[in-house]
């Protein structure tokens, strides 16, 4: 056996164990899908969020701009992590000054002109009220881009439900389509109900 | 010399199909919004504008405000004539602030046939959730065609 037959021979053994592995790796990811006790069937796994736009399931693979576009991690990396949403704390990284976001198209803008103003909405049920912060929606909004069409400002004159917001409306207006969704109660739901004639 | 040769080969050829198997159809970025008023019918990809990247450049009131854009998806009637004019998209994209309009495909990037709809929004999933391959209004107003004033 000379030379070039072993060198033959290790890249057949090489190539045939690599291909071994990848038919385990087959054989294992078809287990995971037929098992019908796998962890977290229906949730996606982290792995998968923010994925980058050719494999992102609205972006067309095929358009030559699809590849062109920025991949949401490389841009969240730098930002603070929230649980839900685009997985960003928005607010924090403008906090932290890891953004700059301008507040009109020009270079040189004016800042913001942030309220700092709380609206407690005592709420029915058992949930803790909402504490409404007018700080951290100033810094990111106008007055008029809520008030009066969504928000009549006048205390009482709203009647909001966790029902109309899952329709998109008030709250939910942002919350739930661009603003951290719903399913993060606490954030809104924040003050504790006082205890009241316990006996 | 043959033998990295029939290595590399061998290990593109595994290469390729791993990343075959990761390739997952998977989800766009929560908030991504799809526009498909015109594009369909004109034999254009529909719009998908990433909220996400306009947010860290600009706060909401900006556009949400300044520039007029209605908190609804599909809900502003824009076209390329208003763009070129300068309204909506046009303010920035206009080869100043930002790349202009002749990056077609860096805005007409979405999947053919994919109804305007904000992705990954609550609505869209408890209320309309989307039939792939269907242009319905019913996906656009469940999403927050009506809160308008």
């Amino acid at each position: 056996m000379n030379a070039v037959n072993m060198r033959n021979l290790a890249i057949l053994l090489i190539a045939g164990g690599m291909a071994v592995l990848a038919m385990a790796f087959l054989a294992s990811l078809a287990e995971a899908q037929s098992n019908p006790n796998a962890f977290n069937r229906l949730m996606k796994p982290a792995s998968e969020r923010n994925a980058p736009p050719p494999s992102d399931g609205i972006h067309d693979p095929d358009s030559e701009g699809t590849h062109i576009l920025q991949t949401p991690r490389e841009s969240f990396d730098p930002l603070p992590d929230s649980i839900s949403g685009n997985y960003v704390d928005w607010n924090a990284a403008i906090d932290a000054g890891d953004i700059a976001p301008r507040n009109s198209i020009g270079e040189s803008p004016a800042a913001p002109i942030v309220l700092d103003l709380n609206i407690v909405r005592e709420v029915k049920g058992s949930m803790p009220d909402v504490v409404y912060p007018h700080k951290q929606h100033t810094q990111w909004l106008d007055c008029s881009n809520c008030h009066p069409a969504i928000f009549i400002p006048q205390k009482g004159a709203n009647q909001i439900s966790m029902a109309s917001i899952l329709l998109g409306e008030k709250c939910g207006v942002c919350h739930g389509k661009v603003a951290f969704p719903v399913s993060e109660c606490r954030r809104c739901h924040s003050r504790p109900k006082e205890q009241t004639a316990a006996n | 010399m043959q033998i990295s040769s029939k290595l590399w080969l061998a290990v593109m050829l595994v290469a390729a199909v791993f990343s075959f198997l990761y390739y997952e159809a998977a989800n766009a970025e929560y908030g991504d919004v799809v526009i498909n008023e015109f594009s369909d019918e004109a034999g254009m990809r529909p719009v998908v504008f990433p909220h996400w990247f306009h947010r860290i450049r600009f706060r909401c009131k900006v556009c949400h405000g300044d520039l007029g854009f209605k908190f609804e998806a599909g809900g502003n009637g824009i076209n390329m004539l208003k763009i070129i004019d300068g309204e909506y998209c046009g303010a920035c994209h206009n080869g100043d602030v930002a790349w202009s309009i002749e990056n077609c495909d860096l805005c007409h990037s979405g999947i053919p046939e994919t109804p305007t709809h904000v992705h990954h929004s609550t609505t869209q999933k408890l209320v309309a959730p989307l039939q792939s391959g269907t242009t319905d209004s019913a996906a656009r107003q469940a999403d927050g065609g009506e809160q308008q004033p």
